[in-house]
């Protein structure tokens, strides 16, 4: 039986390798079905399934929350979108990634960082080890 | 005795570093590979999708996207800035921080503003007590498993600055992971995207059907892969972490066990001390009686 190769890929890690008699998908246009030989193709996946139909009848699934997808005649790729993709949502995150800027210059003036803490922390150990040796040294 | 047992607690508060060191540097062994596999885990994507980005772009040969424009007059240069959540990495983050100043004060004399975005606690305390920079988005806390998720914020910041024109220049600096014992900092252009070199085996005898068209795959996919560079160096910024600590913190163990094998000495030779004054005393109580 004719097969396709196909791999899933995220930008964090390859998610499967393998041949597949049919890949299923929901395409940015609508449903795909792509069988061996398909004309080479590139498309935007919305998020849902990405199915693979296996040479023995059993079936693999897949969710992706977008991406794209690239047909070759033989080779199947699909570049994943792990996280969640929107417009809204990427605004709400530049917006708390602004937050936390904001937020570490605040810290400035309020409470100290650890490392500054710890160095003082240090200073007065040691002030107070001179100053123990100091009383010793009076006291004999 | 009383110097012999302070020698003795001595001994024993550096022995008890010596294990936290000891400790450090196994847990940063093992995270070492963890976050190599890590990044030879994003490669097949980022090889995948300039691959996309170059049918694209030979498809699209009337259409010039922002991202590839280099702009006449730079204003205003943002800096993507990668650095460790926590400290105890040798020189990791001040070598870094030491050349990104470096490349700011060469652009600053150029005319330019500066905006940085940090991404890792450290550089954000460094750089937001620099006067005449500003630190427009932060990120922190990564972890162990970065995830594209963690920085689509900040690229989304500094994508709008540059699509607005408040950005018409990005750099990005991190910390090159070549192998365990060398790390490099690296400050490289990232927009606009630098000419590929290989164009000229992009032109094949097929192409692709795009759906929808290729202008608009094109607009999608160089965010995409933007994000996949940055990501790829907040990985090889990690693993750069891990045996930056590692190393450091061997030599604090060799370091503790010199200590130690200083203080076993001293301490034998204030045992010895006490030894002998106690016979000399016991001799020279003899003698008088």
């Amino acid at each position: 039986m004719n097969t396709i190769k196909c791999d899933i890929v995220s930008a964090e890690k390859s998610i499967y390798s393998g041949e597949a008699t049919m890949v299923f998908a929901t395409g940015q246009m609508g449903e795909l079905g792509i069988a061996p030989r398909h004309a080479p193709l590139l498309t935007k996946l919305a998020p849902g399934q990405v199915r693979l139909q296996q040479a023995d009848g059993e079936e693999l699934d897949f969710y992706v929350s977008g991406g794209l997808l690239e047909v070759q005649p033989h080779l199947v790729t699909v570049l994943a979108d792990t996280a969640e993709r929107a417009e809204d949502l990427d605004e709400a995150a530049a917006i708390h990634a602004k937050e936390e800027a904001e937020r570490a210059l605040a810290d400035r003036a309020g409470e100290h960082d650890i490392a500054e803490a710890q160095a003082q922390l240090v200073q007065a150990q040691a002030q107070l080890q001179a100053l123990a040796r100091l009383r010793k040294k009076i006291s004999r | 005795m009383s110097g012999a047992r302070e020698i003795v607690s001595k001994i024993r508060s550096v022995k008890n570093t010596r294990k936290v060191t000891k400790a450090l540097e196994m847990v940063s062994a093992s995270k070492i590979k963890k976050s190599q596999e890590l990044m030879s885990a994003s490669r097949p994507y980022a090889r995948m999708i300039k691959q996309v980005i170059g049918h694209l772009s030979a498809a699209t040969p009337e259409y010039t996207h922002p991202f590839t424009v280099t702009r006449d007059e730079i204003k205003s240069v943002g800096y993507v800035v990668v650095s460790t959540d926590r400290g105890l990495c040798g020189g990791l983050n001040t070598n870094l921080f030491r050349m990104v100043l470096a490349d700011m004060s060469t652009q600053i004399e150029a005319g330019a503003s500066i905006k940085v975005v940090t991404i890792g606690r450290k550089a954000s305390q460094y750089f937001r007590n620099i006067s005449g920079i500003e630190v427009v988005a932060h990120t922190a806390n990564i972890g162990e498993k970065p995830q594209i998720a963690d920085l689509i914020g900040v690229m989304k910041t500094v994508f709008d600055a540059y699509h607005n024109g408040e950005l018409d220049r990005l750099q990005l600096a991190y910390n090159d992971f070549i192998n365990t014992m060398a790390q490099q900092a690296l400050v490289s252009q990232l927009l606009p995207l630098p000419e590929a070199e290989d164009s000229d085996q992009l032109l094949q005898h097929w192409d692709y059907i795009y759906e929808p068209e290729a202008r608009e795959l094109l607009d999608e996919v160089l965010t995409r892969y933007v994000e996949s560079l940055v990501y790829q160096a907040v990985l090889e910024n990690l693993a750069s972490e891990h045996a930056a600590r590692m190393v450091a913190m061997k030599s604090a163990s060799d370091n503790a066990s010199d200590l130690i094998d200083d203080l076993n000495l001293a301490y034998n030779k204030a045992r010895q001390a006490a030894i002998t004054q106690e016979i000399s005393e016991i001799v020279g109580g003899a003698a008088a009686v």
